[in-house]
């Protein structure tokens, strides 16, 4: 956070008068669960890419491919992970609970702090 | 050149209103504003203003209405009472924290329950701390030469706030009355145009209104509120000094009737002013020396003010048309204004409350002529017999 600022010298109302500021917000610091992307998976339908609400699914776009998140702005809705088609076909044996860190996931949610070296970024 | 007619209070309102020719006006019915915005939609529709009037399904999407349009850079104005206040008051106090200049026609009534449609002042009085600029109007006149400068005293870039511009339900708003009507021209001069500095619609500059504001942030914008109900006062006092010089007026923050040479006073706001001159005048005529004050402004409270032109009395009586339940002794919020301005500012005075007219009930000159007499008394023995009195309630 910048240096916080008196009542005379910000906009009346709480009005925010520059567009776009939300990327000084680092909202990734609110993650309690972070997203890891099996990508072996990924079929790049970016459904993902349409449904999260920071804008944080990584594309190259180029290649038209899923390469990652925005750790620094994701908060770890998990939001990625419930649209993901391909976590919807994961399939389990009958009576089987799918844990949201199973290895055949595209998206996987991991809690913080609880991951692999090799995950982290 | 103006001309004088025979108006309901709420039509000389509604002639404002199209003298006005506001942006926007959003607006549910409710008795008795209701026949303002009646009378403003014949105006919308007869092609008289340019107004874009939104229907709306309640007052709390009316107001809802009004904020947006505000912060869209409209000049915006709307009409309530009572419970349809009470429906609004989310969006009321949100009306005031965005900054937007609305004006509102509040016609006084008791909220409900029990359902009542009568004049007392319980509905703005709950508005009283949400950051609105409150004015009372003793009649029809006032009611219009205060809607007229509202619109000057809200948008004032220093001032930047709402205002309720308030009157008797029924008894001055549905009451008929010769108002002097000013020349369209000259009102519309007066209001002059709308400049916003910033609004929502401007495109090339893009940006946030009403977003999150936590711990960090959200008192220094009330600390802002603060500032802009401190400068609300002389913007006030300037714009009346410029309509009493056009229109020939004399308004202030309060109208003292003849107070300079009293020992009691009563303090009064809205219709049952006139009721006590009228006492006021008979008492003098037996050579009694009382007076009156009639607040005109209520927010910004205009503590100083008052104590000036009250501290060389001997007794007072505060005259409350509603309870704030539970206060001190059960008081009325002007009584309990008042004393803690009094007492503030040094000033040792004997002043007692009566509270009157509750749910519409009449208030006649023989009971304001026994506040009176009370006063007198409390002033020759120093000593207020009762804190609060409410009058004219049954045992």
């Amino acid at each position: 956070m910048t240096q916080l600022k008196g009542w005379r010298d910000i906009p009346i109302g709480g009005m925010i008068l520059e567009a776009g500021n939300a990327v000084e917000y680092l909202t990734g610091g609110w993650r309690a669960f972070r997203p890891l992307f099996g990508e072996a998976a990924c079929i790049h339908c970016m459904q993902c890419w349409l449904f999260c609400p920071d804008s944080s699914i990584l594309v190259d776009v180029e290649n038209e491919k899923m390469i990652g998140f925005d750790l620094e702005y994701c908060k770890g809705c998990g939001i990625c992970a419930s649209v993901c088609p391909v976590n919807a076909k994961v399939i389990r044996k009958g009576g089987e609970e799918l844990e949201r860190d199973d290895p055949r996931l595209c998206i996987l949610m991991v809690e913080e702090g609880k991951f692999g070296e090799e995950d982290s970024e | 050149m103006s001309r004088f007619q025979a108006l309901t209070g709420n039509d000389a309102v509604a002639t404002a209103m199209r003298q006005i020719n506001p942006d926007v006006m959003a607006a549910y019915p409710i008795t008795p504003q209701t026949s303002t915005v009646q009378k403003f939609a014949d105006f919308v529709s007869d092609g008289l203003v340019d107004t874009e009037f939104v229907c709306v399904e309640s007052e709390h999407s009316a107001m809802s209405a009004c904020v947006g349009a505000s912060v869209s850079g409209a000049r915006v104005m709307t009409a309530t009472s009572a419970n349809g206040l009470a429906l609004m008051w989310e969006i009321v106090y949100i009306a005031a924290s965005t900054r937007c200049p609305i004006v509102m026609s509040l016609v006084n009534r008791a909220l409900s329950a029990p359902i009542n449609i009568h004049c007392d002042h319980s509905d703005v009085m709950g508005i009283r701390d949400s950051g609105w600029i409150i004015f009372f109007s003793e009649n029809g006149q006032e009611a219009y030469d205060n809607i007229i400068q509202a619109i000057r005293i809200g948008e004032h870039p220093d001032v930047l706030l709402p205002v309720a511009v308030c009157q008797d339900g029924f008894i001055t708003g549905h009451g008929m009355e010769r108002v002097e009507i000013y020349d369209d021209a000259d009102v519309k001069d007066f209001v002059g145009k709308y400049r916003p500095q910033w609004s929502l619609l401007d495109l090339e500059h893009p940006k946030t209104y009403g977003p999150l504001d936590f711990y960090d942030y959200y008192y220094e914008h009330k600390r802002q509120q603060i500032e802009a109900m401190e400068n609300a006062q002389d913007v006030i006092l300037e714009v009346a000094a410029e309509f009493n010089h056009k229109f020939k007026r004399n308004y202030a923050l309060f109208e003292s009737y003849r107070l300079e040479d009293a020992e009691v006073a009563v303090i009064i706001v809205n219709s049952a002013a006139g009721t006590t001159k009228a006492v006021v005048d008979k008492l003098r005529d037996e050579g009694l020396k009382v007076g009156l004050l009639k607040p005109r402004l209520f927010r910004p409270f205009p503590a100083k003010e008052l104590v000036d032109a009250l501290s060389h009395l001997k007794a007072i009586a505060v005259m409350d048309r509603s309870v704030s339940f539970g206060a001190m002794n059960n008081a009325g919020p002007l009584f309990l204004e008042l004393v803690a301005a009094l007492a503030t500012h040094g000033v040792q005075m004997p002043v007692a409350d009566y509270v009157y007219g509750l749910g519409g009930r009449d208030i006649l000159p023989r009971e304001i002529e026994q506040v009176y007499r009370q006063a007198l008394k409390t002033a020759e023995t120093g000593q207020v017999e009762r804190m609060v009195t409410y009058l004219s309630v049954r045992e």
